[in-house]
């Protein structure tokens, strides 16, 4: 029961780590890649010794391209950052990056036009908007049943009331991580966050359901009790059950990190942060936030 | 029971053959080995704008089709293993509606000399010679009117040398064969607008602009520009390889090393062992006997995937491997929840067997609005989505079905087929679970 008890410490707290990630967010700013705002990317590595930064910056400026961003990634690789180049650039690029002594050899080529970055961004967007919008009315259906004390939209509501909360808070730590390794939000990362609203929402159904579950055998029964303390039950019964899930997705993510091929790593690390954000909002967020909303709609009722 | 014992057999069975199915295909050269995406198996990604701004909008999807199969023929001339090309129109979200071409080469690292290669392809079409003269101006300026007659019409073109009157005697001149409808079409444009002239563009410029002299039937046309021999007989290949319909213009492109795509592989596939592998022992450890069921269904759950993904084939990518991490987090977790449900049970006092079925009864809401709903985001970002996000939405929801499957179908089945009606002796400590050596009844009991 300590949880619904106390749970004015514990939104207070998930309150101030919002805070955090939102106010990082807005003072940072989340850094686009290329594949939303249009650019190039090339990749390169190096057998032997990596030429300092100062002198390919100084050997890839003497072509025309504009602004351009150079940075170490691994122990042998080059990322640099530029306008969308044409293949004639592309190649003039990569003639430059390669010195005497030390050959590039390209890992990876990527340029996408300007207004096709955009269409993949407004594209993103829609799709998590649409994907919100249906899940709510898919919870608000399949919780139909169970309407007091509070009304099946409420259960889809706070679902995707958490649903934010846990993206928030990884795009948050991406955005503080980004500024401290120079990371840029892909398509991966896109792809990070709607794996992470997959979690999310799973997480709090299985906590509602139990609610859900714990409504309708208070109904059959002829001692009521209190909505608090069914949802304190409904807590307590899936803690288990959340912990042990996460742990093993976790397990997963983290072999995913360590092991997995560098270009994964955000993604995992961000996957991990938003496991973790949805596991506790899921058992200190979602159910305890019914019992205020109880309160307030039976205050309503009773005028 | 024994009806259970039987189901379970055949379980273990097709888990076993789909299992032997995977291993056996593994090698790249196998057939139904694993079709992986660019970004895994290394290659080139080129995408090309078409610019319909001239196409009538009742014509543009057939002349993106036409497009597609004249980019087609120049891709397999460049001689690429199993190359793609796809066409994409932008979606009903986007500001502008914008069509695409999307070549995929496989192998292919020097984007210059693919792009060089398929951009050869000449934009042939022939436009109509109006003559405007502004109000206030003196001058007269002559406009080109589209007629719809592109290189789309074009069955063949070949090389021969003067012959008329008006080009000297001797030079090379290409000699254009339209099509049924591209002849009809010629003869059309050329018996309505005798006298005036029908300049032939090439790439956008005008190479050659005859007067009509008379209709003309029969579906052929001559280019006779100021070619030199050897201009002439690239033009005449270019043409025969295929004209484009539309002017297409580069718009994006990717290309990832063999060396990156192959390391990405191999990390993933140790990654993926390791997390397995500590999966398993997790639930081995926590949930003992059920732990070992739901190992058993996880097998079968990857087992089923990998080999659906083989079957139809479905491509390999990064994203793609990130929807299937995320659906056999799904599979474990309606595990989880089941093994829960009934560990209450068995608290309860109840029997092995009749704690499963309540456990199973009681676990499949939460389980199915879950998925449910992970069916229908991932419905949404395929239809809705990019290419990257179709490969993680189609694989994960590939995952969801098989996942309900293996917890519901596979783990039910051998559960009821291993445990016996009470719950005594070894049973009670096979199936208790956590730090317990056995399960503690609740007080009631």
């Amino acid at each position: 029961m300590g949880i619904i008890k106390h749970r004015t410490f514990f939104f207070a707290l998930t309150g101030a780590i919002l805070v955090l990630a939102i106010g990082s967010i807005a003072w940072f700013g989340l850094p686009l890649g290329i594949d939303f705002t249009g650019g190039s990317l090339v990749e390169v590595s190096y057998t032997a010794q990596r030429p300092t930064l100062t002198i390919l910056n100084k050997r890839v400026s003497a072509i025309p391209l504009g602004e351009i961003q150079l940075q170490n990634a691994g122990a042998h690789d080059i990322i640099l950052r530029s306008r969308t180049l044409t293949p004639d650039e592309h190649i003039a690029v990569l003639s430059a990056l390669s010195l005497k002594d030390a050959k590039a050899t390209e890992l990876s080529f990527t340029s996408v036009g300007p207004s096709l970055g955009s269409e993949l961004a407004r594209k993103a967007l829609i799709a998590l908007a649409v994907v919100v919008l249906t899940i709510v009315l898919y919870i608000a259906w399949a919780f139909r049943k169970v309407s007091k004390p509070v009304s099946s939209w409420v259960y889809g509501t706070i679902v995707v009331v958490i649903l934010f909360h846990d993206i928030l808070i990884p795009t948050g730590f991406f955005v503080l991580w980004a500024h401290i390794t120079g990371a840029q939000a892909g398509s991966l990362f896109a792809v990070a966050l709607m794996t992470i609203l997959g979690y999310s929402v799973n997480d709090t159904i299985v906590i509602f359901d139990r609610v859900r579950e714990h409504l309708a055998h208070d109904q059959k029964s002829t001692t009521h009790e209190e909505f608090s303390q069914l949802v304190g039950k409904a807590i307590n019964e899936t803690m288990g059950r959340s912990i042990n899930t996460s742990l093993t997705v976790a397990l997963v993510l983290i072999a995913l990190a360590i092991f997995g091929s560098p270009a994964t790593f955000n993604f995992a690390l961000v996957l991990l942060v938003g496991v973790i954000a949805g596991t506790y909002s899921s058992i200190l967020l979602a159910a305890p936030l019914l019992v205020p909303v109880s309160r307030y709609f039976t205050k309503k009722h009773k005028k | 029971m024994n009806r259970y014992r039987t189901a379970a057999g055949v379980i273990l069975l097709a888990i076993a053959a789909l299992g032997w199915f995977v291993w056996a295909t593994r090698s790249p050269g196998a057939p139904y080995a694993f079709k992986l995406g660019l970004d895994l198996a290394g290659g080139t990604e080129l995408v090309y704008k078409a610019d319909m701004s001239e196409t009538p909008a009742s014509e543009r999807s057939g002349a993106l089709a036409a497009l597609r199969g004249v980019i087609d023929r120049r891709v397999n001339l460049f001689g690429v293993a199993e190359p793609l090309v796809q066409t994409e129109h932008s979606s009903a979200v986007a500001a502008a509606q914008e069509y695409r071409l999307i070549v995929d080469l496989p192998g292919v690292t020097n984007v210059k000399a693919a792009v060089t290669a398929l951009g050869k392809t000449p934009t042939l079409n022939f436009r109509l010679a109006t003559t405007t003269t502004a109000k206030n101006a003196t001058s007269s300026q002559v406009a080109f009117l589209p007629t719809g007659l592109t290189g789309r019409y074009l069955s063949g073109a070949s090389l021969q040398f003067g012959s008329t009157q008006s080009n000297a005697l001797g030079a090379p001149e290409v000699l254009l064969k339209f099509d049924s409808k591209g002849a009809k079409l010629f003869e059309q444009i050329t018996s309505k607008h005798v006298g005036q002239r029908l300049a032939i563009f090439l790439d956008g410029q005008p190479i050659s602009t005859p007067v009509i002299q008379e209709a003309i039937p029969g579906g052929t046309a001559v280019i006779s520009g100021h070619f030199n021999v050897k201009q002439a007989r690239d033009l005449v290949q270019n043409l025969n390889f295929g004209a484009l319909p539309v002017p297409i213009s580069l718009e994006s492109s990717s290309s990832v090393g063999p060396t990156l795509g192959a390391a990405a592989i191999h990390d993933g596939i140790i990654a993926g062992i390791i997390g397995f592998a500590l999966v398993v022992f997790f639930m081995l450890l926590w949930y003992r006997l059920p732990g070992l069921v739901a190992t058993t269904a996880l097998f079968g759950y990857l087992a089923l995937v990998l080999s659906i993904m083989k079957i139809i084939p479905i491509t390999l990518t990064a994203s793609g491997i990130a929807g299937l991490i995320l659906s056999f987090g799904m599979a474990v977790d309606a595990n989880v929840l089941i093994f829960e449900r009934i560990k209450e049970e068995l608290r309860e006092g109840k029997g092995a067997r009749e704690a499963t079925h309540i456990g199973f009864a009681r676990a499949w809401p939460a389980i199915r609005d879950g998925h449910v709903t992970m069916l229908i985001s991932s419905v949404v970002l395929f239809w809705l989505g990019t290419s990257i996000v179709q490969g993680f939405a189609f694989t994960f929801a590939l995952g969801v079905l098989a996942s309900l499957v293996s917890a519901v179908f596979v783990s039910r089945i051998l559960l009821l087929a291993l445990l016996p009606e009470g719950n005594e002796g070894i049973w009670r400590y096979l199936t208790s679970c956590g730090f317990h050596l056995r399960v503690p009844l609740s007080d009631k009991n």
